[in-house]
C-alpha cells in the first residue's frame, strides 16, 4: 500500500523525462546555431527568408565556442554560424559530411565611449592616457583576441581595468559609466535597436589607426549536413543580397 | 534516557524500499555528473596546473576572499538572525525577505544591483567617488562585497531557524538567576545554536567560494585582483577546456575536503544536543 503512490510518482516522473528527451519539432524546422553578436541581424534575415517561402527556423544564440562544443557533443544543429574561423575549424574537422563554409560578414572593431564622448577620445592612441578606466574582452574570447591584435597592430600599450567575459559586458560597462572606454564590435553599437538603453548611452569612435582597422572578425557559416537541401538553401540565402543588406544595416561589413 | 535512545535506534524499523530507491536516485543524480567531470579531466596534465601561476593565483584569491566574506557574514549575519528570531520588531517578515532575496536572485542581477548602489555612478558610489575618491568596482573588496551579498542569507536563515527551535526556558532560568542579557547570549544562547552557526558558516563559505555571476558583474575580472577561481574557470572554458576541467575539479576538491572534515567535527555536537 505504501509502495503504490511513490512508485507511481517515480514512474510518472521518469516518463516525463523521457517525453522531454524525445520532444522535438517536426522535420521541416531548420535549427541554426549562431554567434550571439548576430542576434539582431539574423532575426531580420530569418524573417525575410521565411517571408520568401523558407521553412520555419529556430535559432540558438550563444558564444561561438559554446556552440562549437555543443555541436561536437552531438547537439542537433543544421547550420552553424561562427564569429571566428577557429571555432568553425573545430567543428568542421570533427563533423563528417558538412558543406563548404562561406564567409557571410565581417565585423570591425570600434572604441565604445560614453555618449557624445565627454573625454574626447579620438583613437586607440588615446587609450594610453593614465587616467582612463578601460574594459576589454578577455583574450580567451574572440572579441578580446581581436582587441589585443588591434592594439598590437597600433603599438598601443595600457593596462585595462577589467577583462570582461563577453563583448556585450564591455558595452554595458561603458553604458553604466563604470569605465571610460572599451573595445567592442561595430555591430555592438551601430546595429542595435535605438530603444536599447545600453546602446543609447554609448558612442562609437573609430580606432584611428589603419593597421588596427584592418583587424576584423570573420563570420563563416556552414551547413552541417551537405545533403540537407533546406540548410544548403539557407547558406546560399545568407550570402545573397537580402542578407547582406540586413547585415550592413546592423553594422556588419560585407565579406 | 541515553540507553533507551540507543536501543530504539538499534531496533528502528527498516527504511521502506521506495525511500531507499528514491534516495539512491538522488545520490546518483549528484554523483554521476561529478564523476563524469572527474573522469573527463586530463590527469596527465595535472602538473601543469600547479606550475602555471594563473590557476594558483586565482585559487589563492578565491580562498582569501571567501574566508573574509564568511567572517563578514558572521559579524553582520549573527545579529541579524538574532533580531529576526528574538525581537517583536514590526515588519520582520519584510526584513527577512529583503535580506534573503539575493539567494533566489540570478547572481548577475545581484551584481547589477551592487553596481547601481556602489558603482561609480551608483546611488552612494557616486558620492564615495566624488568625496573620498573611493571606487569599489574592479577591486578585491568588491569581490568580497559580492560574495557577502549572495552568501550571507545562508548563515542568517540557518541560525535564525535554530534560534526559533531552542529551549527559551533555559535562557529565562539564567536571567532569573541574575545573568545579564549579554551573559545569556554568550553563555546560553550561542552555545545552544553553535552547530547551526557552524553549518551556516560552511554553507556561506561554500557559496562564496563558488560565486561567479555577482563577482564578474560587480568586480570585473583582472588577474590577481578580481579573477577568482570560478571566473578563471569560466574563461578557460572559452580557450583551454582541459585547464577549465582541471580548475573545476580543483575547486570541487577544496570544497569537498572542507565539507567532509567539518561534517565529522560536528556530528558529535549535533547528536549531543538532541
Amino acid at each position: 500500500m505504501c509502495f503504490a503512490s511513490p512508485w507511481r510518482a517515480l514512474v510518472a516522473g521518469l516518463c516525463a523525462i523521457g517525453l522531454l528527451g524525445s520532444c522535438s519539432s517536426d522535420d521541416t524546422t531548420l535549427t541554426v546555431f549562431a554567434a550571439s553578436s548576430l542576434t539582431d541581424a539574423l532575426d531580420d534575415i530569418i524573417a525575410e527568408h521565411v517571408a520568401a517561402g523558407g521553412p520555419p527556423i529556430r535559432v540558438s544564440y550563444a558564444g561561438s565556442s559554446t556552440l562549437a562544443a555543443q555541436i561536437i557533443d552531438g547537439a542537433p544543429a543544421d547550420v552553424f554560424i561562427s564569429a571566428n574561423p577557429e571555432q568553425m575549424d573545430a567543428v568542421t574537422t570533427v563533423i563528417d559530411g558538412h558543406g563548404v563554409p562561406v564567409t557571410i560578414a565581417h565585423n570591425s572593431l570600434v572604441i565604445a565611449v560614453e555618449r557624445d564622448n565627454p573625454l574626447g577620445i579620438t583613437g586607440l592612441a588615446d587609450l594610453e592616457r593614465p587616467d582612463l578606466l578601460i574594459a576589454i574582452a578577455a583574450p580567451e574570447v574572440p572579441a578580446g583576441d581581436y582587441a589585443r591584435r588591434a592594439l598590437d597592430a597600433a603599438g598601443v600599450v595600457f593596462t585595462p581595468t577589467t577583462f570582461e567575459t563577453d563583448v556585450r559586458a564591455v558595452v554595458t560597462r561603458v553604458a553604466l559609466g563604470e569605465v571610460d572606454a572599451g573595445i567592442v564590435y561595430a555591430s555592438d553599437i551601430a546595429g542595435r535597436d535605438t530603444t536599447d538603453a545600453d546602446t543609447a548611452a554609448v558612442t562609437a569612435v573609430p580606432l584611428g589607426h589603419p593597421d588596427a582597422a584592418r583587424i576584423t572578425a570573420e563570420y563563416p557559416a556552414v551547413a552541417l549536413d551537405a545533403t540537407n537541401a533546406a540548410a544548403v538553401d539557407f547558406i546560399a540565402f545568407l550570402g545573397g543580397p537580402v542578407a547582406t543588406a540586413a547585415l550592413t544595416a546592423r553594422g556588419f561589413s560585407s565579406p | 534516557m541515553t540507553s533507551q535512545r540507543t536501543r530504539r535506534r538499534r531496533t528502528a524499523p527498516r527504511t521502506p524500499v521506495p525511500i531507499v530507491a528514491l534516495a539512491v536516485i538522488a545520490v546518483v543524480f549528484f554523483a554521476l555528473p561529478l564523476l563524469a567531470l572527474v573522469l573527463r579531466v586530463p590527469w596527465s596534465d595535472v602538473g601543469d596546473l600547479f606550475t602555471a601561476s594563473a590557476p594558483r593565483e586565482a585559487l589563492l584569491l578565491s580562498l582569501l576572499t571567501s574566508v573574509i566574506a564568511t567572517a563578514c557574514a558572521l559579524v553582520l549575519g549573527l545579529p541579524l538572525a538574532w533580531v529576526l528570531a528574538r525581537t517583536q520588531l514590526p515588519g520582520r517578515h519584510v526584513i527577512r525577505a529583503v535580506c534573503t532575496l539575493t539567494m533566489v536572485l540570478p547572481p548577475v542581477v545581484a551584481g547589477v544591483a551592487l553596481l547601481a548602489a556602489l558603482g561609480r555612478r551608483g546611488l552612494i558610489g557616486a558620492s564615495l567617488n566624488d568625496w573620498f575618491g573611493i571606487r569599489l568596482p574592479f577591486t578585491t573588496p568588491a569581490v568580497i562585497i559580492a560574495q557577502v551579498f549572495v552568501a550571507m542569507p545562508f548563515l542568517v536563515l540557518t541560525v535564525e531557524s535554530a534560534l526559533h527551535s531552542t529551549d527559551r526556558t533555559v535562557e529565562d532560568a539564567a536571567r532569573t538567576l541574575g545573568a545579564s542579557p549579554w551573559t545569556v547570549i554568550r553563555r546560553v544562547t550561542l552555545p545552544a545554536v553553535r552547530p547551526a552557526i557552524l553549518s551556516g558558516l560552511v554553507l556561506t563559505w561554500a557559496r562564496a567560494l563558488g560565486e561567479f555571476g555577482a563577482t564578474v558583474t560587480f568586480a570585473g575580472n583582472f588577474p590577481g585582483t578580481t579573477r577568482t577561481l570560478p571566473v578563471a574557470t569560466y574563461l578557460a572554458l572559452e580557450s583551454d577546456v582541459d585547464q577549465a576541467l582541471l580548475m573545476s575539479v580543483l575547486l570541487m576538491l577544496v570544497s569537498f575536503v572542507v565539507l567532509v572534515s567539518m561534517r565529522d567535527r560536528w556530528t558529535g555536537a549535533i547528536g549531543g544536543r538532541r
